[in-house]
């Protein structure tokens, strides 16, 4: 990435006249041109812009310099596992034979239908559940679904009690917004001083109006809950389910399975585990898997394999997979079979790992983790002691490395964040989450190589010595970036979301 | 250090209400401000809507934070602070002179069971 | 080792002694021994790159691919220029985070911003958030945005002539949400806007959300819609086919509080459902409804223009449970498709693939009705470049069969029995559309 700053936008570089396109010019007779009355036409001209092609080109290539990404640079960012995207996955997903329509008659799309379900069966296995929808568009959309199911199975009982969830309040803020959504009500279960769930606590909350427990494991401290066999065991007992939120799912791989834990439901996301790109946001998918006997809820469409079919054996005809609907679907969540150019790159990647590899990304997770927590603990504060698995968090710096929160001019974890953009690095995620008052959250991932740890941590601990000794230079960063801090404050107050308000 | 006035009574989520006759001037406490940091929108709710003691009528937001805001009492809002529509930000320069709505007082005593200054202060420390 | 993963055994042995443990395993000590998985997961073994391209093309090829798709229903085959993949594939856009850090993160939030401007302006609203999903639960979300703007009213209309995937969608959303979805019937192909404006009477309709054009391709008239849902204090969304945009006439252009749908035919390839993007765009006043990313203009610490994400108190992950959606990110990446394809066709080029569209699907329409084999299933009806024909012997499935397989092309979507719906892009001119009757013909004559 380049710290020069660039800074046009594609409206600016207009000039009218010029066109970046070529259509071909087909002749109609004058009766087929196009002929619309009126009051159906658009009234006004666009803003759109008129720029040629190398404009256009190099408008978006320098735009690109400015950019960090996992293949400029290591990101500890916590709760997101930036693990390498393979290359591999990208040619194949956008092989020209997948780029059919969706519609597409299914005797026709036997090969699309194919990479679905064998990409469905192997995450079956490896997450130990029966089955999975691939529709969902992300993780968030992806728990949406679960608690979905979830509803769905209660209301098929006629069991309309069950509106409560149960959260442990380490948890991300996407858990309560999505159950808002799904219609139900989120509670908070309290967690113990070492992060883990307080069972006491969350016995108080059980009853005939839970619907399910939602969870990640390990949890958003990168704790284990290990009492999770007893947690399962009470809220089945209560007669509601156990959710798994896949946001942590990475050192458990080949380890320990969420359906092996008492899990009923629970999504993935696949641009975390399954090492999909994040594209600055956005496209992921959000798989959701359900235990034996939760099936049918899951959501419409869902591709069906011939009763003869062999999975092992993977030899079919264009009858073998068609499209179709669970037996007592919650519905829809999605046009069609979700991101589909997602589910091919998760495919690559796992046929590309196999079962031997698999397991080894959980733990080489796990030591990077660990690692990094064992040579920084004596800069930074760690709250919570003992072996962490794939992230950890900081409660901010240590209080002889100027980070006293009891000094109005003490460095906070933001000022750290900023300091480690400067040295190339991207920052940890911060003030996440919120049981701490300067959290500091690092995850590794095992794509990063010991050379790039060890520079992390030297660039961590210079950035500690530098907040002990050199405050304001710490507090004003970052200072080699091609932008500085943004006014946050001004872009609420001022809104700008369109050039033409510039 | 943030301050309080004396007078007024307040609620452990750091709203305040300052009692004249029969209404009410609740809003958020300094205390509760300067957490708050700046503050870009305030969310209020309609003149006429009723509000009950101890439930989140609107909502202060700052750059990165939202804070529900909870009534310490009941009753039918008569009137809401439009000044803070344009100027949210009225609520950092004071927040005491900056109320968010008039209530009209459905139960009076309910200011009973809020604090008075002093206890308010302290929980503040 | 392995070739994602870059540890030597030195490394290893290193870094465990660091953390103070034996093995890899011991990093899993306190895990109850009877929760682990023992024994191998029943999956292939690692396969090398070579194998893995075989297998994957291998069933890629197992689709029969046309060399002409006059599909339609919401997906479009429409021309993505060549410069739209070669932008998107450098990989500091791809293989980036969401833009948090927006210090080294100007590029995507510059394109963001780009995409921001260019689908407000052409839906003719005020603001387009960062994009949704997709087209189907983008309207979904406009659905939950009018029953949170009305407060206390929880029924929203919602036109029959919707597709049915997107309608599936949005009354799941309804059902578990607790929204009181009441379709408006459909009329002779059209929303029955009588019927809409009756419901509206009884004042308690939070919003009416239609769309344009509509399943069956048909162009819909919107006039009076806007003033009879804001006389009864109800929103009007309209959700629409965002290439469409640049001759139809606008949602804000209707009076639409709203503006929603799938920006796929916007350099988007078709790629058997995804990733597509949804596009969600607003009347200023209804900002804080609005779900999703945003992506603002603001200074830096130098006083240099810059963007950043802002108004995210509205988002999950301060709101929680209160938040305007519980959707996290945009489809990011799929902007950057939307902007640099918008970048290079301009308003001229788009109006040139709807002039194409409209030729060549008005030629198609009635060549097809030349034939004696179909006839309109909603006469006199306005399209743009999409129509529904219903056939007048066989089966519609068995049409588009047959022609796949002997002529490669796929025909259109067979949505009934007897109807086929066609869509003709600017790919497809009057000798493509001469062979797809010739082909059609030749078919229905020998049935």
């Amino acid at each position: 990435m380049n710290n020069k700053y660039y800074g046009k936008l594609i409206f600016e570089l207009s000039r009218q006249g010029r066109v970046g396109y070529s259509l071909p010019n087909f002749n109609y007779e004058d009766a087929y041109k196009m002929n619309l009355p009126e009051e159906q036409k658009r009234q006004s001209t666009t803003l759109l812009p008129e720029a040629d092609e190398l404009t256009v080109v190099r408008h978006y290539t320098n735009m690109s310099n400015n950019n960090f990404g996992v293949d400029t640079g290591f990101y500890p960012l916590g709760s997101c596992t930036m693990k390498y995207n393979p290359k591999l996955n990208e040619e194949l997903a956008q092989l020209p034979s997948l780029n059919i329509h969706p519609l597409t008659p299914d005797f026709a799309a036997q090969g699309c239908l194919a990479i679905y379900d064998e990409t469905q069966r192997l995450l079956s296995e490896v997450a130990g559940l029966s089955q999975f929808t691939l529709n969902p568009y992300a993780g968030a959309h992806g728990e949406l679904t679960g608690l979905l199911v979830i509803r769905r199975y209660h209301e098929s009982r006629n069991d309309s009690a069950r509106v409560k969830v149960l959260v442990p309040d380490s948890a991300h803020g996407t858990n309560p917004a999505s159950a808002a959504v799904s219609g139900m009500q989120v509670v908070q279960v309290k967690s113990l001083p070492d992060g883990t769930v307080d069972v006491e606590d969350l016995k108080t909350h059980l009853g005939p109006d839970v619907a399910a427990m939602m969870m990640t494991n390990p949890n958003t401290l990168g704790i284990f809950e290990r009492q999770i066999p007893e947690i399962a065991r009470l809220v089945h007992e209560c007669g509601g389910l156990m959710y798994y939120d896949g946001a942590n799912l990475n050192p458990m791989l080949g380890v320990c399975r969420p359906g092996d834990m008492g899990f009923d439901v629970m999504h993935i996301n696949v641009h975390k585990t399954f090492s999909t790109p994040h594209g600055g946001g956005g496209p992921g998918d959000g798989p959701v898997g359900v235990r034996k006997g939760l099936e049918q809820f899951l959501p419409s469409p869902v591709v069906i394999a011939a009763d003869e079919y062999d999975a092992s054996d993977i030899y079919f005809n264009e009858d073998t997979f068609c499209i179709g609907e669970s037996g007592d679907t919650l519905g829809s969540v999605s046009g069609y079979l979700g991101n589909f150019a997602v589910i091919t790159r998760t495919l690559s990647y796992l046929l590309s790992m196999g079962k031997e590899n698999i397991p080894m990304a959980g733990k080489l997770s796990v030591l990077n983790a660990n690692y990094i927590k064992e040579r920084l603990k004596d800069c930074y504060l760690l709250p919570i002691e003992g072996l962490c698995k794939h992230e950890f968090v900081f409660d901010g710096l240590r209080p002889e490395y100027g980070g006293d929160h009891h000094d109005d001019a003490h460095v906070t974890t933001l000022d750290v964040a900023k300091r480690l953009l400067d040295y190339g690095f991207h920052a940890p995620t911060i003030y996440f989450p919120l049981l701490f008052h300067e959290a500091l959250m690092i995850e590794p991932t095992e794509t990063e190589s010991k050379q790039t740890l060890d520079d992390f941590i030297e660039v961590m601990r210079q950035i500690a010595v530098e907040a002990r000794d050199d405050r304001e230079m710490v507090r004003t960063a970052p200072h080699n970036t091609p932008v500085r801090r943004l006014d946050d404050v001004k872009a609420v107050k001022e809104p700008k979301f369109t050039y033409k308000a510039l | 250090m943030a301050k309080v006035i004396e007078g007024l009574y307040y609620a452990e989520s750091h709203e305040y209400v300052r009692v004249e006759g029969e209404f009410g001037y609740v809003g958020i406490t300094d205390y509760a401000q300067s957490q708050l940091g700046n503050v870009t929108y305030v969310d209020m709710p309609e003149v006429d809507d009723e509000v009950t003691a101890g439930e989140e009528f609107g909502a202060v937001e700052s750059v990165k934070a939202a804070s529900d805001v909870i009534s310490p009492v009941s009753g039918t809002i008569v009137e809401i602070n439009e000044a803070l529509e344009d100027q949210p930000e009225l609520i950092n320069q004071d927040a005491f002179a900056n109320w968010i709505i008039k209530v009209q007082l459905s139960d009076p005593s309910e200011v009973e069971n809020l604090m008075d200054a002093a206890a308010y202060e302290a929980i503040c420390k | 080792m392995f070739k994602y993963f870059p540890h030597t055994s030195e490394d290893i042995r290193e870094m465990l002694d660091v953390i103070g443990v034996k093995s890899l395993e011991d990093l899993y000590a306190e895990i109850p021994e009877e929760l682990k998985f023992k024994g191998e997961l029943n999956m292939p073994s690692a396969m090398s790159e070579v194998e893995v391209r075989q297998h994957i093309q291998a069933l890629a090829e197992a689709n029969i691919v046309p060399e002409e798709c006059y599909a339609g229903c919401g997906v479009y085959d429409h021309y993505q220029p060549s410069v739209v993949p070669y932008i998107t594939a450098r990989s500091e856009f791809s293989t980036s985070y969401t833009p948090y850090q927006a210090e080294i993160s100007q590029g995507t939030l510059q394109y963001i911003f780009e995409y921001q401007t260019m689908m407000a302006d052409l839906t003719g609203m005020d603001i387009s958030n960062a994009s949704m999903y997709d087209g189907s639960t983008a309207t979904a979300e406009a659905m939950l945005m009018c029953v949170a703007n009305a407060k206390k009213r929880n029924k929203v209309l919602v036109a029959a002539t919707f597709l049915p995937q997107i309608l599936n969608v949005v009354q799941t959303y309804a059902h578990y949400h607790g929204v009181d979805v009441v379709l408006v019937p459909e009329k002779e192909g059209v929303m029955d806007k009588d019927a809409a404006v009756a419901l509206l009477e009884a004042d308690d309709v939070a919003g009416l959300i239609c769309c344009q054009h509509n399943r069956y391709g048909i162009i819909e008239d919107f006039t009076g819609l806007a003033e009879a849902c804001h006389a009864h204090k109800a929103l009007l969304a309209i959700n629409s086919v965002a290439s469409d945009l640049a001759v139809l006439r606008t949602p804000g252009e209707w009076g639409a509080d709203i503006a929603c749908g799938d920006a796929q035919s916007l350099g988007i390839p078709m790629g058997y459902g995804g990733p597509y993007i949804g596009y969600l765009c607003v009347k200023e006043a209804l900002v804080r409804r609005m779900p999703g990313r945003l992506v603002g203009a603001t200074t830096d610490a130098n006083g240099q223009r810059a963007f950043v994400l802002t108004m995210q108190a509205r988002e999950q992950h301060i709101r929680r449970e209160k938040a305007t959606s519980n959707i996290c990110t945009a489809q990011g990446y799929m902007c950057l498709f939307v902007a640099s394809y918008l970048a290079l066709m301009g308003e001229r080029g788009l109006r040139e693939v709807n002039e194409l569209g409209y030729s060549g699907a008005h030629l198609l329409h009635d060549k097809l009705l030349e034939t004696g084999f179909f006839e309109d299933a909603f006469p006199g009806k306005l399209f743009l470049n999409e129509f529904t024909l219903r056939l007048k012997k066989g089966v519609a499935a068995d049409f588009v069969r047959h022609m796949l397989e002997c002529a490669l092309v796929l025909p259109g979507v067979a949505v009934a029995d007897d109807l086929l719906t066609v869509a003709v892009t600017e790919k497809y001119g009057p000798d493509s559309v001469e062979d797809y009757v010739e082909s059609a013909k030749i078919y229905f004559s020998e049935l």
